[in-house]
Parts: C-alpha cells; structure tokens; sequence
C-alpha cells in the first residue's frame, strides 16, 4: 500500500494547560473521502486545527507526503498544500464572491485566471454570482464560495470542518455531491461532521473520536453499520 | 449668498477633506489592527513639521519647495516612523487585550508630541507667509457664469490633492491584490490567517496606505491655517474619529465622507442662521463634531456606511 497522503501520529495537543486530544492516530490516503465523527467536545475539530498549526502539538506528528509538519505555522502549512475551511466564518462576507477566491489564491499568485474558470465549472452557481459580495448568498452558496476559495490554490489536501452545518438537507445532500465531485479532481478530503450518518456514507473510510482518541475505525459503509455507533452517534435524528 | 459659499461652505469642505484623510488612516487601523490609534493625530502633525523642514533645507539650498512636493519625502519619514512604532509599541501587544495597545498608542501620543517639542520648539511656526488670495483665473471664469466664487490657490491644492488620494485609494482597495487582501483582513482577521493570507504584510500596507494619507492631512491642515503648532494632531483628534464613527468604522469611503460632513457642520454652526451673529460661537466648532459623535454612537452605531459596532 502506497504512503498516505496526511498522516496524524499518536497526537496529544490542546489550547494552553487544557489538552483536549490525548492519542490520536488517524490517515487520510490518496483519492479517499474520510470522515471523522464523533460526540460534541471529542476534538474532531481541534484535530483539524492541530494540523493547521492553530493549536500546541506536545506529543506525535502531522505529516503531509512524507513531509514533518508538526508545529508548522498555518501559512507555511496552506503553502505546502493543504486547505482548511473553517465551520463558521468561512468566507470573507464584505468581498466579492471572485475577490472571495482571489483571496484563497494568495500563497499561489500564478494562474489565478485559469484557476477561476476551473472553479467556475466545479461550482456554476458561482459563476454568475462572482460580483456579488458573499455575504449576500444563501448559507449553501457561502459554504460552495468556502471550498471553491480553499481549491484555488491547488492543494494536495482539503480538510472541512462541518460544511453541511445549519443548511437544510436539500443543501446537504448537493454538498457531498459537490465532496464527491472534488474527490473525483483528486484532491484527497478529510471532513469532520456532526451530521454522522450522512458523512460515512459519503465517505471511503470513517474514525470515530471519542475523547481525544480515536475509538473505531472502518469504512465509511461498515461503521454507518455498526450497531455499537449506531446507537452511541448516530442516533434516529438524521 | 456668495458670503456663505466663499466664507463658510468652502471652507467647510476643506476642513473636511483634512478631516476625510486623517479618518481613512484611524478606520484602517481600527478595522485592520482593530484598535482606536490615538496617536494618529500626532503622526499627522509631524509630517508637516518634517515637511516644513524639507522647505526650509531646500530653501537653504536656494531651491523653493511647494509642500505638495516636500510633502513626498516627509510622507517616506512619516511611514518609517509608523513601521517603527507598530515594530516596538503595538506588535508585542498584538495577542493581548486591545486595552494595552490602545494604551501604547496613548503614550505614544505623548512620546511624538513631546518629542517634537523638543526638536522644533513648543512655540507656533509660520508655514507659509502673507494673506492667501483668492485665484484671480478663477474668479474671472466663475465671474462669466455669474458666479462669484474666490479661493485661494491653497484650497484649489487641498481639493486636487484629495481627489487624487481617494481615487488611488479606492484603486488600491479594490483592484489590487494588496488593497483587497486588507479588506479580507478588515473583515476577519482569523479567516485571513487560515487562508494563508500574509497578516504582516497586509498591517505593513496599513501603516503606509495611512501614513500616506495622514501626512497628506497634515500638511493640507498647515497650507490651510499657514501655522505649525504642537498640539494640532490632538485637536484634530476627535473630529476625526467623529468621522470615522459616522462613516462607520472599517469603511475608508465612509471615513471620507464622515470627513466632509464633520468638516461642513463644524463651519456651518457658525453661519449667522438666525439673526445676525453665528449661530455657534466658532469657539464650539468642535463640540459640533463631537455632539455628532455621540448621537451617532446613541442611535447608529455601526455608521452610516454598516461599519463594525463597538
């Protein structure tokens, strides 16, 4: 089997005194969706942010393409090719839906023209929108302007954290088509839901994270299954 | 009528564009740096004690120097000095509660203010000599519209030089790569920083883009009054951030027009309106702009132009 492309290594990191993952292993290989659920307050977020270098890594490794980027700042981290969209606060609401992804091109300035057409055929709705200041659109349009900006530089890894949160299952459904759709360009993903049932079906592989460690590990298909999870995450809501 | 447009409407609008360019410099530091720089005031007014400087070297020389044109390299100090005391005074409080920078920024009030004083003197200084008078051409032309309109070249200068600057600004803002990258961090620095924009670079074109336009206000304000004083950055002070307040804070266009609106109420106020005698003793002139601070603050906060609320 060929090296994954991130890889999170026996992780122990948190903000100040409080460490909030405890041993946390987790890979992400090439062409896979993987999702990583879990109960509120298990990290799924944290460890993302830990990656970006926004939080103190005490213990373990973050590597990228066999690359050590533990403790790397964030810029250094996008430079080297993975893009993180935020949950909330994911577009710049004043810009404009072009200058929006003008903005996501800045530590790669070259062929922003190019870029933009291929963003524009990925997400057409953007496309007769890109004049409009973001903060005019709809929450599903904000969340395609989030992960079009993060694609513009090209990266080698996408990470998203909650992009189905708050949008209404019509929404939702056309975002894991739009996942799929990125996954198919060959941008590996590595997306973090509450929205459990939905995110492991989309997915090729899930983690469940409980407490700061990663408690199952399977396929997307095989722990949407599980009874154990089923009954502990996924629950009847969704 | 031509009295009121000669002795109050006009100058009104020159006291504006002052005030509009020293509010684009306090709004970008508030919406990029987000903290109230009390020093900027300060920043403006040694920019034309450095510009008077210039004048007087080259005079030295033998070289006489418009201060549009000595203007360029005290603009160059003015932004050094920016770099420098954001380097010193404001990055090591940058992660720490805005209190504490928007306390450094009050001793550096102080530190510029006194340190000027040392250098040129507490006493006034004459900028430019003589009574202005009004542009002959331009009365003459105005004359066969049947206007009557006189202004002195000074304020022509002030007009033409604030255009210009707000126009490159608006370029800058909105068609360049730099301008629009300040914008994304106006409006949130932590998504700025995840999406791997360069915030240092960004508060670096802060500080020039206001240090351009401060020195700029500065300058304008002694072609104006044709007098250097100490403690002119501080009075233009608080007319400034009425008018960043009323354009709402975080928006450069707001600032301007916050500025002419500042500047227009502070000269009309003393318009004999009623009667004969002005209606505000020119005295109260500033009160004007900060009676409109506070009902802005009351029942708008966000400014006229939907800018960040405290």
């Amino acid at each position: 089997m060929s090296e994954p492309v991130l890889s999170l290594n026996n992780l122990r990191a948190g903000y100040g005194q409080t460490e909030i993952l405890h041993d946390l292993s987790m890979h992400v290989n090439a062409n896979e969706i993987v999702a990583l659920i879990g109960p509120n307050g298990a990290g799924k977020s944290t460890a993302m942010k830990s990656v970006l270098g926004l939080l103190n890594i005490r213990e373990g490794s973050v590597v990228l393409n066999g690359e050590d980027i533990t403790n790397t700042p964030a810029q250094k981290v996008i430079e080297r090719g993975i893009s993180y969209v935020p949950q909330t606060n994911n577009v710049f609401v004043n810009l404009s839906v072009q200058e929006n992804l003008e903005m996501g091109a800045w530590t790669r300035p070259t062929g922003v023209e190019a870029r933009l057409d291929e963003m524009y055929d990925l997400f057409p709705d953007l496309a007769e929108k890109r004049g409009q200041p973001a903060g005019s659109l709809s929450g599903g349009q904000r969340q395609m302007v989030a992960m079009a900006k993060a694609l513009m530089v090209d990266p080698k890894m996408l990470l998203l954290d909650e992009p189905t949160a708050g949008l209404s299952p019509k929404y939702r459904s056309e975002i894991f088509a739009t996942i799929q759709k990125i996954k198919n360009t060959g941008v590996p993903i590595l997306i973090v839901e509450q929205n459990a049932k939905q995110a492991l079906g989309a997915s090729d592989r899930g983690y469940v994270l409980v407490d700061g460690a990663n408690r199952h590990t399977g396929t997307g298909a095989g722990l949407a299954a599980d009874a154990e999870i089923a009954r502990m995450f996924l629950g009847g809501g969704h | 009528m031509w009295e009121f447009v000669n002795y109050y409407f006009i100058p009104g609008l020159v006291l504006g564009c002052i005030y509009a360019l020293g509010a684009i410099g306090i709004t970008l530091t508030f919406g990029i740096l987000r903290f109230a720089n009390f020093a900027h005031g300060e920043i403006m007014m040694s920019g034309s004690y450095l510009t008077w400087t210039v004048m007087a070297i080259a005079a030295g020389a033998g070289l006489t120097l418009h201060p549009l044109v000595a203007m360029v390299p005290a603009a160059v100090m003015v932004i050094l000095l920016f770099l420098a005391t954001d380097r010193y005074f404001y990055k090591p409080f940058r992660k720490e509660d805005t209190i504490k920078v928007v306390m450094a920024s009050f001793g550096m009030m102080l530190i510029i203010r006194s340190a000027v004083q040392v250098i040129w003197g507490p006493n006034q200084i004459t900028f430019v000599r003589g009574i202005a008078k009004p542009n002959a051409t331009l009365s003459e032309i105005t004359a066969n519209w049947g206007l009557q309109i006189m202004m002195p070249n000074k304020h022509l200068f002030i007009f033409a030089g604030t255009i210009v600057l707000v126009i490159a600004l608006g370029y800058l803002l909105n068609r360049t790569r730099i301008g629009k990258a300040m914008r994304a961090v106006s409006d949130s620095p932590d998504l700025a920083h995840v999406t791997g924009i360069d915030v240092d670079k960004v508060i670096r074109a802060t500080w020039i883009v206001g240090g351009i336009c401060a020195t700029a206000a500065g300058v304008f304000l002694v072609m104006d009054t044709q007098m250097l004083e100490t403690t002119m950055g501080f009075r233009m002070l608080l007319p400034m951030f009425a008018a960043a307040i009323l354009g709402g804070i975080g928006k450069p266009y707001g600032a301007v027009f916050g500025g002419l609106v500042i500047g227009l109420a502070e000269e009309l106020s003393a318009y004999p309106w009623i009667g004969t005698a002005p209606l505000l003793s020119p005295g109260y002139k500033t009160g004007v702009a900060f009676a409109i601070m506070v009902v802005m603050l009351i029942v708008r906060p966000q400014g006229l132009f939907k800018g960040r609320s405290f």
